[in-house]
């Protein structure tokens, strides 16, 4: 059924479809909304059978997934930013240990400085725990990832993170449609596990592994998840014909077949940059996109095959690695080893701010008259005065003081600008 | 047709149920429509901006609204406090939540850059507290909205109302909404024909 819907609950209802028998989590900005409605479907007994924990902190959100999939329980979490850090230690377990357990990650900015608000940061600093990482464009994308998500992730035993931009997509009201449990149940079967700990038939879980094997557990590990590269648009195709519309993948090319100049990004961001795309080729500039779908494991042969014919490549992303710069931009170039291309290095839309259609107008203009250098990192719509006068602070006292403060107090806001 | 509304208030006053409200009204009417908030920090009386988008085509864009083609101010306090008019369109609406008029707002100069007919307030926080029993304008500015632009139906803003609350909630708002839309219906119409 198609209804006006916050994404939130659209993701909690999509969810809840998938019958999942264990949720645990632990609420935190912008993830809360999801969990809060799961709950309450558990609460009202629309979703059962299904156990719902309130643990007290990510770590132990999941940890308890990890032990309730480890008995054959469809399990579900959701976190953002901090929590996900919070969880780091047990992600890797999770992995390691091949439990397939879903989680949605409403992507927030990591602090310090503390910062509510929408970017990559926290997925991506995670993007190498083993996990599974899909990204979603809107917040249809984002139900229909979830049902590709358990089929993925109890097809390979290893656990899947749906990502979505939180507040952007997480609190956007915008049509979705949902589809009926009949269909889910025709698309999801019930999960069959590898591996079970189960009473009857005792099994441990997690053995010690030294030098004599451990590098070949890790690399059947990498192994396995590099099948979802064949496995993720298997899984799509199926998707689209059970359910009449097309919905992840590992890269989706928009006008980009005969373009010059090609955007690369991931989220939502994608919806806003076809906009810019379609006003820019309307004057005549050939350009497109190209939305990763699926990060880990990286599609590097699809992104060659979608990107190879372009001169230029913007890559656009919403984190970055301090010290060296772009994250996807690394992997993007590393795919396009040996061919002439540029390849451009941009970061923006960190802490929320926003990834306007003017700021993309100015950037594209700079590339596309080559007043942008390949390679060097730009940070779209950086308030380079602001940046020159917490310098000058720093160089005329040594006891400038902490330089979040120094800078909202130079600004005189904290998110409160009209729009 | 894409016509973009931001709607500025304080958190606990119902921006950002507005926004959704509005765009499940223009999704009855089977328009695409998209909403969505930024908050300031998520503390009550934190000012709050929300964004609603009415198109017939679907909708991409995930920016924030410069340019607004109508605005509606829940909260008048905010005039001092937040640039509330940035990239309001020339022909644009606007629908401010007070007893007083524009003029005893200091907004006269204001209002002279648009279009005189569209400047408009509403005792919304007045209609709602007889109406409601309580001081939430949301309701009401929306019914106003729709009388003042026509983007939406007064009976698709009661729809989302009542798809939205329970029974005894939604009547009060309804009704709000509808006094609202009375208060603006009337001037409207004799300016119009002067």
């Amino acid at each position: 059924m198609r209804s006006q819907i916050e994404g939130s609950q659209a993701v909690a209802r999509a969810v809840a479809l998938c019958r999942p028998e264990v949720i645990c989590a632990y609420p935190i900005s912008p993830q809360t909304h999801i969990v809060e409605a799961l709950s309450d479907l558990v609460r009202t007994g629309e979703l059962a059978p299904c156990e719902y924990l309130n643990v007290e902190s990510e770590f132990a959100a999941l940890s308890a997934a990890m032990g309730a999939s480890a008995t054959g329980a469809r399990t579900y979490t959701a976190t953002a930013s901090q929590g996900l850090l919070y969880m780091a230690e047990a992600l890797y377990n999770a992995s390691g240990l091949g439990l397939p357990i879903v989680m949605t990650v409403a992507n927030r900015a990591i602090g310090a400085p503390i910062n509510i608000w929408n970017d990559h940061s926290d997925s991506m600093s995670q993007r190498d725990s083993g996990w599974i990482q899909l990204y979603a464009e809107s917040n249809q994308e984002a139900v229909d990832l979830h049902l590709q998500a358990f089929r993925l992730a109890e097809e390979l035993s290893l656990p899947v993170m749906v990502c979505m931009d939180g507040f952007v997509l997480t609190h956007a009201v915008e049509p979705v449609t949902l589809p009926s449990q009949e269909q889910v149940d025709r698309f999801l079967p019930r999960f069959e596990p590898r591996q079970v700990l189960d009473p009857a038939d005792p099994v441990t879980i997690g053995a010690m592994v030294g030098p004599e094997a451990f590098t070949e557990v890790k690399y059947l590990m990498h192994a396995t998840q590099m099948q979802a590269l064949d496995l993720v648009p298997e899984i799509a195709n199926e998707f689209t014909q059970a359910f009449g519309r097309s919905s992840g993948g590992l890269v989706q090319a928009y006008r980009s077949s005969d373009a010059d100049t090609i955007v690369v990004a991931l989220g939502s961001v994608l919806g806003t940059i076809e906009d810019v795309v379609d006003e820019l080729r309307e004057q005549g500039v050939k350009i497109g996109a190209l939305g990763l779908k699926c990060f880990r494991p990286y599609p590097a042969d699809e992104v060659r095959a979608a990107l190879g014919h372009a001169g230029k490549v913007v890559v656009l992303e919403k984190a970055f690695a301090v010290g060296i710069g772009g994250i996807v931009s690394q992997n993007v170039r590393l795919s396009l080893g040996g061919l002439p291309t540029r390849v451009y290095d941009v970061v923006a839309g960190l802490g929320g701010r926003a990834i306007t259609k003017r700021s993309l107008h100015g950037l594209l203009a700079d590339v596309l008259e080559d007043r942008l250098e390949p390679g060097r990192l730009t940070f779209v719509d950086l308030d380079s005065d602001l940046v020159a006068r917490e310098l000058e602070r720093t160089r005329a006292s040594r006891h400038s003081g902490p330089r979040a403060e120094n800078v909202i107090r130079d600004i005189a806001t904290v998110g409160s600008r009209p729009y | 047709m894409l016509f973009e509304v931001r709607i500025h208030g304080r958190g606990g006053q119902g921006v950002v149920t507005a926004a959704e409200l509005l765009s499940v009204a223009a999704f009855h009417e089977g328009r695409c429509a998209q909403a969505f908030p930024t908050f300031g920090s998520e503390r009550t009386g934190a000012p709050v901006v929300a964004f609603c988008r009415i198109g017939d085509r679907e909708i991409r864009a995930r920016e924030p609204i410069a340019e607004p083609d109508a605005l509606i101010v829940q909260d008048p306090t905010l005039l001092h406090q937040v640039d509330l008019f940035a990239g309001l369109k020339p022909d644009g609406y606007l629908l401010i939540n007070s007893v007083r008029t524009l003029r005893e707002l200091g907004l006269e100069g204001l209002a002279a850059r648009f279009r005189p007919e569209r400047m408009l307030t509403v005792p919304a926080t007045d209609i709602a507290r007889e109406t409601l029993g309580r001081p939430l304008p949301n309701a009401a500015l929306l019914g106003s909205f729709a009388a003042a632009t026509g983007v939406v139906s007064l009976a698709a803003v009661a729809a989302a109302i009542r798809g939205r609350f329970p029974p005894d909630v939604a009547e009060g708002n309804v009704a709000a909404a509808e006094r609202a839309h009375d208060h603006v219906r009337r001037p409207v119409a004799e300016l119009s024909r002067a």
